[in-house]
Order: C-alpha cells, then sequence, then structure tokens
C-alpha cells in the first residue's frame, strides 16, 4: 500500500479528509482550494475526477462535476492539479475518486502510470467493486497504490469478506443508503457496522456521505477513524463563483472548522 | 444449425457477453443485484411462476401477437415477402410490456413494495404504470424532461394509471439522464424498491433478464411463420435503441446461421452531424449504467448526448448483448436518420394503415432501401415494436402542420 497511507494512519488520531472536484470552478482556483485545506491540516485530499454521468453523487457534486467538465477538464488536467499539489506537501495523501469509465477509456495501464508519476496514493471508484476490479487492481498493486474499497449499509458478511480480501490503505465507509451530499448519516447503524468491520480487517475506517459540518465530524469521529466531508465544501464554491476570494476565504474558514471536529 | 457454440448460451456467470455486460455498479446495489439475480434464476425454472406470466401475457397483454404479411409494401418495394410481428397492438402499444409484466411478477416475489422505472418515449413508463395498477403497487418514473414536452399523451396515460412522474432536468434532460436519476432513487431506497429497467441493459442480471421476457417475441414467430410458409424467415429486423424489441425477435434464431439479421440505429441529422444515437456504428466501449458496452463519448472518456427524433431509440448506449453481436459480425447494424424515419412512418400509414412509432419507423425506413436486394422467394420479419399514436405531435410538428 501507499506510504503516505501508512504514514497518516500511524497514529491514532481522528482524520478528517476532504472532497473536491479537480477543476471546478477552474484548474487554478482548485489548486488554491486544495492549498487552503492542506494548510487547515486537512489529514488527507481526495480529488474527483469529473464524470457527465456522476450516479452516486446528489446535485451538489452533480454540478460541480458539469462546471469542470464545461470547462474541458481531463484527467491530464487532474495529474496536473497532483503533481502541483505534490511540489507543495510530499506527505499528505492524494486519492483519486471517481467513476471507471473515465479510466477506461484513458487506458488502465497508463492511468496507474501517470497516477504513479504525479504522486497519487490511493483510488476510489464508485462504480467498480470487487467482481470487477480485478484489472485496474493488479496495476495499482505493481505501483504500491491503494485501491480504496467502499463498504455500505447493505454489504452482508459475505461480500464483507470479499471486499476486504485484497483491501489496502484504509475503508471507506458509505454512511447511508444513498447519494452525496443528502440525509445525515444513523450513528447507531455506524457504530454497528464498524464493529463489525474491525472484527474482520485491521484497517483505518473513514466514514463519508451526508457528513456536513464540524459537529457531524465530531459524531462520526466518536465510532470511526476519520470522516470524509465532500458536498458541503463543493456547495461553497457553487455560492461563490462570482468571487474566488470570497471563495477562498470561506474554504479555509470551513475546513478550519472541520478540522477542529476531529479532536475529540 | 448450432455454431459458435451458440450464441443462445450467453451470458457467463458473471453476466459477461465476450467482453461486454458485467456489473458495474455502487457497492450499496450489489448485495440487491445479486439477490434479483438469485430470484431470477429460480423462477426461471419455476413452473408456477411461468403459467402465472403466461396468464397475464395470454389475458391481459393480449399475446400471442399477429404475425401479419403486409401485401402491399411487399408488392409496391418489389422484393421479399415483408411479414410484420406487431407487438404494436400489445395492451399500451408495444413491446415494453413483456418485459414489465415479467419483472413485477419477479418483484412482488420478492416482496418490493415501491417500483420505480426510466423511460424516454414513455412506453415502457406507461408499460410499467400499467402493471403497477394492475397489481396495486406505488409507481415512479423518472423521465426527462425533454421527453415529457415531446411525449405529452403517454404522461398524462401514466398519470391516469397513478404513476408519480418525476421530470429530469439534468444532462440531456432524456432518458440517459432519467436512467441516472432512476439508480439514485434506487440506491437511496434500496431495501423496498424494484428497479423495472426497461431495455436489455444494466447490471447482470437485467441484460439477460429483459432478453429472455422479450424473447416470447422470436418464439411466437418461429411458430407462425413456418404455419404461414412452412420456412423459416431469411431476414429479421428490429430498430434498437437498447435493444430489447431486437433482442426479442432475433434471440430465438441467433443459432440458425442461415437467418441474416438486421438492426437499425437511430442516425439523428446524420453520423457526421454528431447529433445521432448510432452507439455501435459511431460510439466506442465503455462503462455507463452497470454494463459494459459501445457508448456515444468523448475522446476524454465523457458520456455524449444522444439525438433521436425518437424519444425511445435517444439514448447514447446499447445492451451489451448487442456490442457482443456487433463485433462477432452475428447481427448487421445499420442505421436510418430522422428524416429517413419521417417518410418511412407516412409510407406505412398509407400503405397498410398501421400508423407505427417512429421507433420500427427507422427500421422500415432500412427495409424499404435494402428490399431490392433480396428476391421474391426470400421473406423478412420486421418488429413492429410500437404503434404511432404517441408520435403524431412530433411528426405534426416536423412537417410544419398544426393539429
Amino acid at each position: 500500500m501507499s506510504l503516505r497511507i501508512k504514514k497518516v494512519f500511524q497514529n491514532n488520531s481522528k482524520k478528517l479528509a476532504t472532497f473536491t472536484t479537480g477543476g471546478d470552478p477552474d484548474i487554478q482556483t482548485s489548486i488554491k482550494i486544495i492549498e487552503t485545506i492542506i494548510s487547515n491540516k486537512t489529514d488527507i485530499i481526495e480529488i474527483g475526477m469529473p464524470f457527465s454521468d456522476p450516479m452516486a453523487d446528489g446535485p451538489t457534486i452533480q454540478l460541480s462535476s458539469n462546471r469542470s467538465i464545461n470547462n474541458g477538464t481531463n484527467l491530464n488536467d487532474i495529474f496536473s492539479i497532483t503533481n502541483q499539489i505534490r511540489k507543495i506537501n510530499n506527505e499528505i495523501p492524494i486519492i483519486l475518486m471517481g467513476y471507471y469509465n473515465v479510466i477506461y477509456y484513458f487506458g488502465v495501464k497508463k492511468f496507474v502510470d501517470e497516477c504513479k508519476k504525479n504522486g497519487v496514493d490511493g483510488l476510489i471508484i464508485v462504480d467498480l467493486q470487487p467482481e470487477e476490479d480485478a484489472e485496474l487492481f493488479n496495476e495499482l498493486k505493481k505501483n504500491s497504490i491503494s485501491l480504496i474499497r467502499l463498504i455500505t449499509p447493505t454489504t452482508n458478511e459475505s461480500r464483507l469478506k470479499l471486499i476486504l480480501n485484497n483491501a489496502s490503505g484504509f475503508l471507506y465507509y458509505v454512511t447511508i443508503t444513498g447519494i452525496t451530499g443528502q440525509h445525515s448519516a444513523n450513528l447507531k447503524e455506524l457504530e454497528k457496522s464498524i464493529k463489525s468491520i474491525k472484527i474482520h480487517s485491521n484497517l483505518p475506517v473513514m466514514a463519508g456521505f451526508g457528513i456536513k459540518d464540524a459537529n457531524d465530524v465530531k459524531e462520526i469521529c466518536s465510532i470511526a477513524d476519520g470522516a470524509v466531508v465532500g458536498s458541503s465544501i463543493v456547495n461553497i464554491i457553487e455560492k461563490n463563483l462570482n468571487s474566488k476570494d470570497k471563495m477562498l476565504k470561506s474554504i479555509d474558514v470551513f475546513t478550519k472548522n472541520l478540522k477542529l471536529g476531529t479532536k475529540i | 444449425m448450432q455454431y459458435k457454440n451458440s450464441y443462445k448460451q450467453l451470458p457467463n456467470e458473471k453476466g459477461y457477453f465476450g467482453q461486454f455486460g458485467g456489473r458495474y455498479v455502487s457497492e450499496t446495489l450489489m448485495p440487491l443485484i445479486l439477490e434479483v439475480e438469485k430470484e431470477y434464476n429460480i423462477i426461471k425454472e419455476d413452473k408456477k411462476f411461468q403459467s402465472d406470466l403466461k396468464y397475464y401475457l395470454d389475458t391481459y397483454v393480449g399475446r400471442p401477437s399477429p404475425l401479419f404479411f403486409a401485401e402491399r409494401i411487399t408488392e409496391n418495394l418489389g422484393g421479399p415477402k415483408i411479414y410484420f410481428k406487431r407487438d404494436e397492438l400489445n395492451h399500451t402499444g408495444a413491446h415494453k410490456i413483456n418485459n414489465c409484466m415479467g419483472q413485477i411478477l419477479l418483484a412482488k416475489k420478492m416482496g418490493k413494495k415501491r417500483i420505480i422505472a426510466e423511460t424516454g418515449a414513455g412506453q415502457h413508463g406507461v408499460a410499467t404504470a400499467t402493471v403497477c395498477a394492475l397489481f396495486g403497487l406505488p409507481c415512479i418514473i423518472y423521465m426527462g424532461e425533454k421527453d415529457i414536452k415531446r411525449q405529452s399523451p403517454n404522461v398524462f396515460r401514466m398519470k391516469l394509471l397513478g404513476a408519480e412522474i418525476r421530470s429530469v432536468s439534468t444532462g440531456s434532460k432524456s432518458l440517459k439522464d432519467a436512467m441516472n436519476e432512476a439508480l439514485r432513487d434506487w440506491v437511496t431506497n434500496v431495501r423496498d424498491t424494484f428497479y423495472i429497467i426497461g431495455t436489455a441493459a444494466g447490471p447482470h442480471p437485467y441484460p439477460a433478464m429483459v432478453r429472455d421476457f422479450q424473447s416470447i417475441i422470436g418464439k411466437e414467430v418461429r411458430e407462425q411463420i413456418i404455419k404461414a410458409e412452412n420456412k423459416l424467415p431469411n431476414l429479421l429486423m428490429a430498430c434498437i435503441g437498447g435493444g430489447s424489441n431486437a433482442l426479442g425477435l432475433f434471440h430465438e434464431f441467433l443459432d440458425d446461421k442461415e437467418i441474416e439479421m438486421i438492426a437499425v440505429e437511430a442516425a439523428g441529422h446524420g453520423l457526421g452531424s454528431g447529433k445521432h444515437a448510432a452507439s455501435l456504428t459511431g460510439g466506442k466501449p465503455g462503462i455507463l449504467h452497470g454494463n459494459k458496452t459501445y457508448l456515444l463519448q468523448s475522446d476524454n472518456g465523457q458520456i455524449e448526448e444522444a439525438h433521436s427524433i425518437s424519444a425511445g431509440l435517444d439514448y447514447p448506449g446499447i445492451g451489451p448483448e448487442h456490442s457482443y453481436l456487433f463485433e462477432e459480425k452475428r447481427v448487421s447494424y445499420m442505421y436510418a436518420t430522422d428524416n429517413e424515419a419521417i417518410d418511412a412512418f407516412q409510407y406505412c400509414c398509407k400503405h397498410e394503415g398501421i400508423i407505427p412509432a417512429l421507433e420500427p419507423s427507422h427500421a422500415l425506413a432500412v427495409l424499404i432501401k435494402i428490399a431490392k436486394n433480396y428476391n421474391k422467394d426470400n421473406i423478412v420479419v420486421m418488429n413492429m415494436c410500437g404503434r404511432g399514436d404517441k408520435d403524431i405531435f412530433t411528426v405534426a410538428d416536423e412537417l410544419n402542420i398544426k393539429i
């Protein structure tokens, strides 16, 4: 697995991961947003590879993906973003998140080579489960890049074993049955699920979907090893499209506060 | 005659037709989709289920649909004997209900309490709303904003049948985006909801299941044509959007090597215009809506908007079995433009007194062009998969006629 991911989870503190779509609202601002987030001690950066048909995403991330695509963002741009981030920070794990078609079209081997070259530590591919991920997984493994597996409230015991087999880096627990940016997590169910995951695996479990603010982060962090926040940040981008200064300032304040949620 | 170890044995246990198909969905949906597969494998062999299905197909849908000798068109084109498989005479006016009836019985058997579906032309939406009314299940139909406008009669029919229509205003505002929204609903309501997919696409087992429910079309044709002509047809033809009516007709005959098959994609304003829905002729393999198949996409792997005057063909993908049959060259894939379809639509009305849907008008458009290549002893069966009542406003618009 990626050394950066291993390192970030070496201590027991709760972790904050943030998601923004690469290239939203444009490449340069997207880089500045991520730099701002990193300056607030976020532990893991997730960068969305925009896709025209993001089936697991709610309206906020759909719109964000569209903005990025309309600006012409392609995978080479995403790699130029990760490359820039690596120039300012060589420690923080960078995870690319998206849908398989974009990778398949680009070419799996070429894609993984670019990940390696541009400092990517892991991938989360929403529509690629263990039944279908062999080709990508094998390439990633050769390059010590983690394929972060998703576990959801509907995952049963037998699927859990299948998912954990070959899992590396960390596990991503989807707190709800649903899409991003909508309902809040059911904490009782989350607690139960995480307990059962921990019986079978030593990997850290990050929880995401429906985690909106510092208070949510705090609640999630009392149960999971960390929280992922996406739509709320993307929403700030959407609300401030006419003023990038205000956008960056708001994201600065918001993520500083999010990080406080991890101190439990 | 059997060959290539039989085309009829596919997909394999992982849901693949050659390199196409599979299951590309979020983890949340995986357990349910595996459950659908398990239950589907049971009902396939279950005599009670199959006899229930047959009962409703016979008494409610009106099967078997007739095989009609289109004598005037045959004479006018001066080529082969042309037969229409008249699935447009089914209850609700298209082949879609064959599949809906099968899936609703499965949904009931699985104890699901809520039905969702996507629709383009509205035929699948109407068929789904119909079977939901028949069995008293709540029904939610996702439909693109653009399609709601151009298929208003079907929208009203669905409402009369008690369905809730949810307008989809993202992306191209048509079938592709309706399917995205239906999938988002499904992932949110996964425990109590059954998704009745309308075409032979989506995650395994849907492509196989929809095809199987539709394959009654070809099975009937085999009996009917033997009775009428005492021999099998030389050529089978159908239009394709997702491809369920074409597979419905073709599947029974895939291993009859001597039978030629032509499926007709929608070429919209023409393949060169960039405004078309010909996923095989103009697309590349990719992954969307749960399966690997040919898709219209940009150089960055973004899915492109399709265009067709026919809402039912206006989809940038195609069922995975067609992608396979295309690469295997078992089926020839041709195309017809919007204008050619409109011409064929009018031709059919005037020559046979049948108002066809714009979808099969595409198949007819190609048949009109190629009829001269066949001799009078040849037999062609074309699937008249839908009726055109829903399309009269679109056609009037195209012809600049105010009604």
